[in-house]
Formats: C-alpha cells, structure tokens, sequence
C-alpha cells in the first residue's frame, strides 16, 4: 500500500508547522519520493538527527508502507 | 561503570552490532556486499566509499533478518543502508552522499585518522 504525495506533506507539516516542504515523485509507484523540508526546528541540530525527526513525523511508514524517501532537510537561511 | 538501559544489555543483536562497530573504523550495513551490492542506496555508498579508497567492512542484512530489524532500532534509523565511522552512526545514503559531495565524509574520515585517497585541501 503506497503512499500519496499530499499524505506524505501533511503527515511532515502536522510534525513541522512552520515547514517548507516540496515533495517529489520519483517513479509515480508511491513508493519512491524525495522531499525537501526547511524548518526552523532544525537550527543546531545535527542532519542525521534532523532526517530522524522528520521519520518520526512519519509515524513508522518509512521504511515499511515508504519504501524510499531522499531527503534534504535545511533550517531556514 | 555506566549501566545499559534493560532493553539495550538483553538483546544479542544490539549486543553483535555494538561489536562490529567497535572493532572495525568503518562499517556498512547493507543489502548484498560491496562485490554484489542488491540495492540501489546500498550500492551508491559503496561507491562513495570505494571512490574514497577506505577500508571497511560491509556487512549484509539481508542473510538475517533479526539484523535487519536489529540494526533499526539500534540506530533509531528505518533504511538501511547505514554507515557506522568510530563507532558513530553517520546516516545513510543521502547523508552519505551529501557529505561526499561537499567534502565533509572526507573531513570527518581525516579528523578520525581513517586513511583514504579523497583530494581535501591537507598540507
């Protein structure tokens, strides 16, 4: 069971109410996507950290119903 | 002596990872292995490492999947592949990717002493 571009957005801007976020299909299978999220939340915080923070808006689907997602996550500049 | 938490000291799997991480510099948990990588994002790291000319030791989850789910929580991370430097989880594919191209992988390799051929501005 894919997921929808939109999900995907929503599911980052409930976790990120100040984000930017662009999300691009890869394929068109729903299963492959990229995503660029800017958000203040991510100032100081390390980027393998600010990838977590981002799953975890997620809730478990990455990796399991999200097969890939390519992230780029910025703080604003 | 700091005490595990319950769930970390219990568990054979996290027990064995800790292990790899600790008596090799660099580790790549992957699909396949260097020579047969089964995955795209498995893939593009080895490469990135190959193109840097380090040492390390990929080691293949999917020949067990208690590894496989092991290796997730360990790290907090829901892909693989996962690249472990020191002992450190760096990230995977896109992180790995993001410092190699701005010359960070090659820095952070430099700083830990870990030899490699990456062209960066040393004397």
């Amino acid at each position: 069971m894919a997921m929808q571009a939109s999900e995907i957005e929503q599911m980052i801007k409930e976790a990120f109410p100040d984000a930017i976020v662009t999300i691009e299909d890869l394929r068109g299978d729903g299963d492959h996507y990229a995503a660029r999220v800017i958000s203040k939340a991510f100032v100081g915080v390390p980027r393998v950290r600010q990838h977590q923070m981002v799953y975890s808006a997620l809730k478990g689907r990455m990796g399991g119903q999200l097969h890939a997602l390519a992230l780029q996550t910025e703080a604003p500049r | 002596m700091n005490e595990m938490t319950s769930n970390q000291a219990a568990n054979p799997v996290h027990d064995r990872i800790r292990q790899e991480i600790k008596d090799n510099n660099v580790v790549l948990f992957m699909k396949g292995s260097p020579a047969f990588p089964m995955c795209g994002f498995s893939a593009a790291v080895v490469q990135a490492l190959n193109n840097m000319g380090v040492q390390y030791k990929g080691i293949d989850v999917l020949t067990d999947p208690s590894l496989r789910q092991g290796i997730k929580e360990f790290s907090d991370w829901p892909t693989i592949p996962q690249l472990y430097i020191k002992g450190e989880f760096i990230g995977g594919c896109d992180i790995v990717r993001e410092m190699q191209a701005s010359g960070e992988l090659a820095a952070l390799f430099n700083d830990k002493g870990i030899p490699n051929t990456a062209k960066v501005g040393s004397a």
